[in-house]
């Protein structure tokens, strides 16, 4: 049925006129008007509720643990402990292994003996409904004894220092050095040396959803159904398929709409994600768990906390051609991640700068804590943080100004590919920055600040007895990691819609819209006539998940390859149809049209076409069935090594990562008697390669930057000496209302990288990542005619800024 | 919507009747004491609209209008609504299923990410600007001020500032429209 190939002439690529573009977003209306499907929101006739005791101690011994009386209370259905939960009472997996972890210790879903920080999982109670479910909670009895804890990082590597694992020396999980040219001789042959130590305390992502997982199992068809607020779903149906001895098929694992991820939404299995399912198992019922907010602070993984010992090598003329870099990294009481952060933070140490010779160190540390893993940015901002505070150290040092130390260094346009031999990414490659305009990028910064205007302002402002200061970071982001991800496109026959599937998950970054601009380009359909259909386990199982800025990078180009090959056969057919040739036939408005003709057939009915019928089950498809006038012809109707439909499946595995950039600045002003920071402009040049949908690339980078304005001044988990987090509520941990965040000016670069097919590179983490260094950039210039001391540990205060200008007048 | 009949299954708690009007409706209920409104809501009459981030009274995920005002459905129990109007964001949409000008505007500037702040913010929005009409010509720090009872991690509010002014907007146009077709 259809001609040879080798006869048509080639079909440039279709015109982009969605992709680039500011599209409203397909997911809005159902959202706007309540109808969102969040784990807590999907109806499940007759289901039951979870709830857990957790840990009141950080560390210690569990001595008697009574459920007698919680099981006795009218409504409760089970009570779980370590005893009575089977094959899962046993440590979880650690999900990324790597051999420099000499001691890798990971949680059981419920504590056996031993406690290990606040809000340790002890018990899972299953009840009618969430009151009784914690009414039955508050009637176990635990009897805790408390061993020693040292929460402070630096003094638990101490010799004699509590140890969180008794087995674990040193409270050492993981240590790894890495080299990239010959540090030791740059810093042999410096003219200039600046060494400063920086820390980073800890926080948390904070999704406005909490951890959230409901689980109904079939006993007929064998199958176990998970609803999971998570951002790895095919992830965690391959550990619940392992957990509970289950084929994969007869697991299914959906994320619905999910309340915001930004990273600890990628560790699985938490305690309830496998109790859940048990439970559903073992009383044939539907079992729901919503974690509250208090639980989310002590139970959902944290991140930050890193100390680093930052050094640089330097001419005297601010050539940076060593850095050194020590660092601590606090991994809670687990390390069931690996030392994504940790890693992710050494490869960043040295950022947009050609730094040739690089010698960096970590160590990963147990504390009596919750357990770390990634959250937005995950240990970049840590890295960034120490970098730039050490630049900006060094060009005051050298009399240098703190944009010209950045200009003499930045890598330039025409030494891309820039490789860091040695230096080995979370993807276990060469850290390689493929493209960048990092003096463009500065330059357009430069330019929209209008830095003679500021500093006259500035000037002005000091006469006064103002604090004016102004703040910058550059920094870089290594997006868009592999292994790989898959795309299918499908066209329905009979509406003509297209249908889009992917293996990961959306919290919130527009998916829906993003991908669908792609294919829209690509088939000549609206954007809202494209479905995408994700985070399904049952619909689309192969992929990895939602982290690292990859979902656009990864599934993005999978996607664009699967829908340029369903274009191919479209046209295909549709050239049959039409008897033109394929050169002569535009797609648009959902059809196949002869160019410069009113002459077209509609995607629904090419599709149709592709699929042959036996039966008309309606009046278009009479046209595939096997009597119509079309289809008479010798050969089998679906000829040899073709499938029925148009239907595509492809796969797009990256060479490495590729490297987003950017750099911000921000005018602040101090307030002289509450010490409040104002930040009166903030300024963005970014540059993520092509951008698909500009308006959703900005509302990511806003939302990041939300979030390092809480890590720079905000947000801080304050941990007490005895393990108890003090403020594990909105009321006492800081983030950011809309009077905390700035009003934010954003222009983009567009340098696309060479590593995908579509240019995109990440946009996700970027915003929160230089947000900390800016921010106390900013407030050490503002508050530069004081005399202070160095800013170099965040978040920020007005109480900090009072006592370091305190000081400074003391002095 | 018209009866729904909520009993803890297991305690001799006593339950208590209400007859409220819930987006326009009459519901009868008889309650735990206990009971949430915020729970009343989503698992009683099935309106799941209405998200619950903290349960403790801070983010404003859970907020509604009761009797007019925006409040935190979290903070309050089923019980103390006998006798009040209660709007969910489920009502906002026009008669003809068209998003109102603040779900409007919360679309075309971006003002939702994820979602789950969004219903919230959408009470809290309406809520103002049908007291406030006068938001259109605040500058941007007053509108900051104006939303900062409801918390968001996706957005970093600049859409949600937008999205306010731009409602605003279209709703003090529709006014000024209306007032001159009237005097006209
Ligand atoms: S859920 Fe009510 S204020 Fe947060
Ligand atoms: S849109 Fe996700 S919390 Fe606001």
């Amino acid at each position: 049925m259809a001609r040879p190939k080798a006869e048509q002439p080639e079909q440039s690529a279709p015109p982009m006129v969605h992709t680039g573009a500011r599209v409203r977003r397909n997911e809005d209306p159902r959202l706007l008007r309540g109808r969102g499907r969040y784990v807590d929101d999907i109806p499940l006739e007759g289901c039951v509720h979870g709830a857990f005791l957790r840990s009141t101690v950080a560390r210690g011994r569990i001595v008697a643990l009574d459920t007698t009386e919680a099981e006795q209370l009218p409504g409760v259905l089970a009570v779980y402990t370590c005893e009575n939960i089977g094959g899962l009472d046993r440590e979880m997996p650690l999900l990324i292994p790597h051999p420099c972890i000499s001691h890798g210790r990971t949680q059981r879903p419920l504590a056996r003996d031993d406690v290990y920080y606040v809000g340790q999982a002890i018990a899972f109670v299953v009840a009618v409904d969430r009151y009784v479910a914690e009414d039955a909670v508050s009637r176990i009895s635990v009897d805790i004894e408390p061993l020693p804890v040292e929460v402070d990082m630096e003094r638990a590597v101490d010799d004699g220092a509590p140890l969180v694992h008794p087995d674990v020396p040193g409270n050492i999980a993981a240590a790894l050095v890495q080299n990239c040219g010959d540090a030791d001789a740059a810093f042999a042959r410096a003219e200039h040396r600046t060494k400063i130590r920086v820390q980073v305390d800890r926080s948390t992502g904070a999704p406005m959803e909490c951890l959230a997982t409901a689980a109904r199992w079939d006993p007929v068809s064998g199958e176990l159904v998970v609803w999971d607020g998570t951002q790895a779903p095919i992830g965690l149906r391959g550990a619940l398929a392992s957990l509970f001895e289950l084929d994969e098929d007869k697991v299914r694992v959906i994320a619905p709409d999910v309340g915001g991820g930004f990273g600890p939404k990628i560790h699985f299995p938490y305690a309830n994600e496998v109790l859940v399912p048990l439970a559903a198992m073992e009383l044939g019922r539907p079992v729901k768990y919503i974690e509250d907010r208090s639980e989310n602070f002590v139970h959902m993984s944290h991140e930050r906390t890193q100390i680093h010992e930052i050094e640089l090598a330097a001419t005297k003329d601010g050539e940076v051609i060593g850095l050194r870099d020590v660092f601590l990294h606090d991994t809670g009481a687990f390390i069931p991640y690996g030392i994504a952060v940790a890693q992710v933070a050494s490869t960043a140490i040295a950022g947009p700068y050609r730094i040739p010779n690089i010698e960096v160190e970590f160590r990963c540390v147990y504390t009596p804590t919750v357990p770390v893993t990634p959250y937005r940015g995950c240990g970049r901002p840590q890295a960034n943080f120490a970098l730039e505070r050490a630049m900006d150290q060094l060009a005051e040092e050298l009399g240098l100004d703190r944009f010209e130390i950045r200009r003499r260094n930045l890598i330039a346009d025409d030494e891309f590919p820039y490789k860091r031999e040695g230096l080995i990414f979370a993807d276990g490659l060469p850290v390689t920055y493929d493209s960048g305009q990092y003096g463009a990028a500065l330059a357009l910064l430069e330019e929209e600040l209008d830095l003679p205007a500021f500093r006259a302002e500035q000037e002005q402002a000091r006469a006064e007895g103002r604090w004016l200061g102004l703040g910058l970071s550059f920094y870089v982001e290594g997006t868009g990691l592999g292994p790989y991800e898959g795309g299918r496109v499908r066209i329905h026959p009979i509406t003509g819609k297209v249908y889009v599937n992917t293996g990961l998950t959306t919290q919130g970054q527009g998916h829906a819209t993003s991908m669908a601009q792609l294919v829209a380009d690509q088939l000549g359909v609206a954007v809202d006539d494209v479905i995408v259909v994700e985070g399904d386990t049952g619909v689309f199982d192969w992929g990895v998940a939602t982290f690292a800025s990859r979902a656009m990078v990864v599934s993005g180009s999978a996607i664009h390859k699967a829908a340029v090959k369903a274009r191919e056969r479209v046209l295909e057919i549709a050239a049959n149809m039409l008897e033109v040739d394929q050169a002569d036939i535009v797609l648009e408005n959902g059809a196949a049209t002869v160019r410069g003709t009113g002459t077209s057939v509609p995607l629904a009915a090419i599709a149709t076409v592709s699929n042959p019928l036996r039966y008309a089950f309606n009046d278009a498809a009479q046209i595939a069935t096997q009597f119509a006038p079309a289809n008479k012809g010798d050969g089998p109707p679906l000829p040899e090594e073709s499938r029925p439909g148009i239907q595509t499946e492809e796969y797009y595995s990256p060479p490495h990562a590729t490297w987003a950039y950017g750099v911000h600045a921000a005018i602040v002003e101090v307030d002289p008697v509450s010490y409040d920071l104002q930040v009166k402009r903030y300024v963005i040049v970014h540059d993520c390669g092509k951008m698909i949908n500009p308006m959703i690339v900005e509302g990511q980078i806003a939302g990041g930057v939300a979030s390092g304005m809480g890590g720079a001044f905000y947000e801080k988990l304050e941990y007490e000496a005895n393990g108890n987090l003090r403020n594990a509520s909105f009321m006492e941990f800081l983030m950011p209302y809309a009077t905390e965040v700035p009003h934010m000016e954003m222009h983009h670069l567009e340098t696309p990288t060479p590593l995908n097919p579509i240019g995109a590179k990440g946009a996700g983490e970027a915003g929160t990542i230089p947000v900390a260094a800016v921010i106390a950039s900013g407030i050490q210039d503002a508050l530069a005619p004081e005399g202070i001391g160095p800013l170099w540990h965040v978040p920020l205060n007005p109480s900090v800024l009072h006592d370091a200008v305190r000081e400074a007048r003391s002095r | 919507m018209t009866s729904s009949t909520y009993r803890s299954p297991v305690n001799d708690d006593p339950t208590l009747d209400i007859s409220l009007v819930v987006n326009g409706r009459p519901v009868e209920a008889s309650v735990s004491p206990r009971l949430l409104l915020s729970d009343f809501l989503r698992h009683h009459l099935g309106l799941t609209g209405t998200h619950v981030g903290c349960e403790h009274g801070v983010c404003g995920a859970c907020t509604v209008h009761i009797d007019g005002r925006a409040a935190r459905s979290c903070l309050t129990l089923a019980v103390q609504l006998d006798g009040a109007t209660v709007r969910t964001v489920e009502d906002l949409e026009g008669p003809d299923g068209s998003l109102s000008p603040v779900q409007a505007a919360f679309r075309d500037c971006h003002g939702l990410q994820c979602g789950f702040c969004t219903p919230g913010f959408l009470m809290s929005v309406t809520a103002l600007l049908d007291e406030d009409p006068d938001v259109a010509d605040a500058s941007d720090a007053e509108i900051r001020e104006r939303i900062a009872g409801n918390l968001c991690r996706c957005t970093g509010y600049q859409g949600i500032v937008a999205a306010t002014r731009q409602a605003a907007e279209t709703l003090r146009d529709a006014k000024e429209q209306a007032d001159g077709t009237t005097q006209g």
